[in-house]
């Protein structure tokens, strides 16, 4: 029995399935990150957690209150932050913070030590219209908006979309310092970078689960051998490494390519050879070890060979 | 009750914030009532009226200059053939041609009759139908006086009767529109203002915060309808003032009962706001229905421009269930005919169960989810 | 070696009131490269993407975008041009050959010529069972893809592409990137923003922006060994972390 148990959750809209048969658990003190496209079906799972959507079929519950019949001891209990920083762009950063405060039935100073470290940052733009905050600003904002009445479950859906790098980085660092009190995170992202920065993943695509574990795990599970091959023009060294024996498939990462290799039939020298034989002069091909990416990549091609 | 607090604040400020709008929800009322005062106005003025006959002839000198003496007709053109009006009508010089037969003085001093033809521009049948009723007017008028000449006592073959209109006496047009602007601005403020600050946030996804939040939706619907009542309020008193002052629309009736009645009529438009937000999911579909499916309507049925007796049977049906017309019926009876409750109670009725109907339907249909 | 350089900038900058969005950056990008452009949110990027679009006059300082001057010839460059965005592209109530139809005519290709382009664009993107299907019921994937492909339905030489892979699934991500490593190899250039780090290792080179000005450019690779760092994402952290305090809360 974990802080959030979702079981079997189908949601449709008309035709179109949105979550299929989805099921998973989070323990407590954890940060769990739903790792998935644009359009999987994340935020129609948050929805369903915060209790602001009912399910076609199965069960869901956060700290032991079914998210249907229950829906109020949840409100009270969770913090959630909606995709696209949802604040009142009109009103200042103290505005919106003391508003959101009150309507959980709680204030700013009763809960600041909950929310010093983020706010603190904030507060020199306390007059400031929340619409003229910078992407970073905003989303720290919206965080202590969801954290201001001591939420011990966090439902964080899309924090880092359109966040740059560096506030990104300062965002996850945020969230382990939250961690560390003791509050449950579920966050969704689609940069699949950010799923090693998670203590457990789901990795979602079209509605559906197709893993859950920790990254390393996930990691661990990779089937094939992998292969970074590193040369130029991209696109014909692309085309050639899909037509070498052995390689199951093949993809650009940056500046290399990956090819999933079945180690039984090639490997690092051999594809050398093949590399040079086909004319492809300063290339480098080295042993690596797969990320998070490499499996989703993986993992969404099996699932649809498997359904073909 | 310091979450309800905060919440209203927090939609003044929003209000206030928009300058923009407050600029626009203030001035509307003012600017309405000067438009339906002087620019849209129905009373008929400077109407041009040609004259085709022989002004020679002393009884169509007489006829004309009694027109030309008439403070809404002004005399026109003078010409002899008939055939000339279509021109004038065409080039729009003239509104309504008065034609007189040949030998006109002669025929009605020995045969006691001549005939006049009054030929109207109908491209526009309401103004036509005004205009030519003037004229009309007139010139019974006129024959009124020739009865009188000829027997010297007593009426004799033809009579006019005598119209006299009681709470309106010089027919104007500010009494009828005045109370329907009032339907209209409180309609449009509450009804879409409201719809519109709903939709607002969640479009912009603040609603799913407020859901999520221990916040009743109740309170949630009370805190948004606050602001907008009070708009309502000052718009209702603006109007008043500038009826009273501006247009002397006369208040005879009881202004408390006139309060009462307005603010159950504003209750019912704010519901009416709560059950559009309901039922659209963007700024924009919430804004065209209560443009097209309240303003609209309310306009075309509530008489303020067209007289809702004139219309096909089924329509007056249909205007039955717009709450402003209700609402307007009883404004006209306390404001011009200045009687009390008593002579209003079925309208009151009808305007409350509409109200009650409302409310019940838009809070029920409220959802606490998305 | 002046006519291998497509863009060439000297000195651009944008002031909106008081508030310097771009303050006088200088640079380069030669034909046939990936360009990468860089910036966190709110440094400028999208100011100084429009002024090389021909959107957008420059307060100070002169340029020329395929041999237009970016301040005369504003109308040559945009024809010039391909131009993609994650946020505005296609219509989606449009069937596809619509919208291509479309941004055929607004490119001022003649009915033949658009025609002919339909029938080449579909059959590549093998999409030709889709041609009557309006834009909207697409997949997001489909949806870049076909963007891309209308965006260069001119055979633009130079083509820009602002955020182009936000929120996609992997797979397709890499479906459009080879796409557009395709187009290089063709002859085109492409001027690129993003905010994965990792798509800013596709790139030949990137430069980043800080608070209005190019912190640096360089190689990816060349980067990453200047400040001694394994990714981009790094690199990138190490520069715009220069920044000055303070100036962080400002919008974009």
């Amino acid at each position: 029995m974990g802080i959030i148990d979702v079981n079997g959750i189908v949601k449709k809209y008309g035709e179109k399935t949105a979550l299929d048969n989805v099921s998973f658990s989070v323990e407590k003190g954890e940060i769990f990150g739903l790792i998935g496209p644009d359009g999987a079906g994340k935020t129609t799972l948050f929805r369903i957690l915060a209790t602001l959507l009912l399910p076609d079929a199965g069960k869901a519950s956060v700290e032991g209150h079914d998210t249907v019949t229950d829906f109020a001891a949840i409100r009270r209990s969770i913090g959630y932050m909606p995709g696209h920083f949802s604040l009142y762009q009109d009103l200042s950063v103290r505005e919106n913070l003391e508003f959101f405060a009150t309507i959980f039935g709680t204030t700013v100073e009763a809960n600041y030590d909950n929310i010093k470290e983020i706010y603190s940052q904030l507060e020199p733009f306390g007059d400031r219209r929340a619409g003229a905050l910078s992407g970073g600003m905003k989303q720290k904002l919206a965080l202590c908006c969801a954290l201001v009445h001591k939420p011990s479950v966090l439902f964080l859906d899309e924090p880092t979309t359109g966040v740059d790098a560096v506030s990104r980085k300062e965002f996850w660092n945020i969230l382990y310092r939250i961690r560390s009190g003791g509050v449950t995170i579920l966050v969704s992202t689609p940069y699949m970078d950010e799923a090693s920065l998670c203590d457990r993943i789901a990795l979602i695509q079209q509605g559906a689960i197709f893993e859950t574990g920790t990254p390393a795990g996930i990691v661990s599970e990779y089937p094939y051998g992998l292969l970074a091959v590193k040369g130029k023009p991209v696109y014909p060294l692309l085309q050639f490494l899909r037509t070498c024996d052995g390689v199951v498939n093949c993809f650009s990462f940056g500046s290399e390519c990956h090819a999933a290799i079945d180690s039984s039939v090639t490997g690092c020298s051999r594809l050398q050879r093949e590399l040079s034989g086909a004319g492809f002069r300063n290339f480098s091909v080295r042993e690596i070890t797969p990320g998070v990416e490499d499996c989703f990549l993986q993992l969404s091609i099996r699932k649809r060979d498997g359904m073909r | 009750m310091r979450e309800f607090r905060s919440f209203v604040t927090k939609e003044f400020r929003h209000i206030f914030r928009d300058r923009r709008t407050v600029l626009i929800v203030l001035i509307m009322p003012v600017v309405q009532i000067v438009l339906f005062g002087f620019a849209i106005s129905t009373e008929i003025n400077n109407a041009r009226v040609d004259i085709v006959g022989d002004l020679s002839d002393p009884s169509v000198r007489r006829i004309v200059t009694r027109i030309d003496n008439n403070g809404y007709l002004n005399i026109g053109k003078v010409y002899k053939n008939t055939a000339d009006i279509d021109g004038r009508f065409r080039k729009g010089k003239a509104d309504v041609a008065v034609c007189f037969e040949n030998e006109f003085d002669d025929k009605l001093n020995s045969l006691g009759t001549a005939s006049i033809r009054i030929i109207g521009d109908g491209s526009d049948p309401n103004s036509a139908q005004m205009i030519v009723n003037y004229v009309t007017g007139v010139i019974n008028d006129e024959q009124g006086d020739i009865d009188v000449a000829w027997s010297g006592t007593g009426p004799s073959g033809s009579s006019t009767p005598a119209v006299k209109y009681m709470y309106n006496p010089g027919m104007l047009s500010s009494y009828n529109f005045v109370p329907g602007v009032m339907g209209l601005i409180l309609m449009l403020i509450c009804s879409m203002m409201t719809a519109v600050s709903i939709v607002k946030e969640k479009e912009t996804g603040t609603m799913e915060l407020l859901l999520v939040s221990p916040l009743k939706p109740v309170w949630i619907i009370v805190s948004k309808m606050i602001p907008y009542f009070t708009l309502s309020a000052v718009n209702l008193a603006t109007i008043l003032l500038l009826s009273r002052f501006v247009m002397h629309v006369p208040l005879r009736g009881s202004l408390l009962l006139l309060v009462f009645i307005s603010l159950t009529f504003i209750v019912a438009s704010l519901a009416i706001g709560l059950l559009i937000s309901v039922i659209s999911s963007t700024q924009k579909t919430a804004l065209l229905i209560s443009g097209m499916g309240l303003t609209m309507p309310t306009m075309i049925f509530s008489g303020i421009i067209f007289p809702c007796e004139s219309m096909p049977s089924i329509l007056q049906y249909v205007s039955d269930i717009i709450p402003a017309k209700w609402y307007i019926i009883m404004m006209k009876k306390i404001m011009i005919e200045g009687v009390g409750f008593g002579y209003m109670v079925k309208e009151y009725i009808i305007l409350l169960a509409m109200t009650a109907f409302l409310l019940f339907v838009s809070t029920r249909l409220f959802k606490n989810r998305l | 070696m002046e006519c291998d350089k497509i863009i060439k900038v000297t000195g651009l900058t944008k002031r909106f009131g008081n508030f310097t969005a771009v303050d006088h950056i200088t640079f380069d990008v030669r034909k046939g490269e990936i360009f990468g452009f860089l910036g966190a949110n709110g440094a400028g990027k999208t100011t100084a993407m429009k002024i090389l679009c021909g959107l957008s006059l420059p307060t100070e300082g002169s340029g020329t975008v395929d041999g237009y001057d970016i301040r005369t010839q504003q109308e040559l460059i945009k024809r010039n041009i391909g131009y993609m965005s994650q946020k505005f592209s296609l219509y989606p109530d449009l069937k596809v050959w619509e919208n291509i139809r479309l941004f055929g005519g607004i490119y001022g290709l003649g009915f033949k010529e658009i025609k002919q382009r339909t029938a080449e664009m579909l059959q590549s993107l093998g999409m030709e069972d889709l041609r009557n299907e309006p834009v909207g019921s697409l997949p997001l994937g489909w949806k870049q893809k076909l963007a891309f492909s209308i965006a260069m339905v001119h055979k633009p030489p130079l083509v820009f592409l602002d955020e182009p892979t936000g929120g996609v699934d992997p797979e397709t991500r890499r479906m459009f990137w080879e796409m557009i490593y395709r187009a290089v190899g063709e002859g085109t250039t492409v001027f690129v923003t993003t905010h994965y780090m990792d798509e800013a290792e596709y790139c030949d080179r990137v430069s980043i922006m800080v608070d209005g000005v190019i912190a640096d450019l360089d190689a990816p690779d060349a980067l990453k060994d200047k400040y001694g760092v394994p990714d981009m994402d790094s690199v990138f952290r190490t520069v715009a972390a220069r920044r000055p305090a303070g100036k962080e809360a400002a919008g974009a």
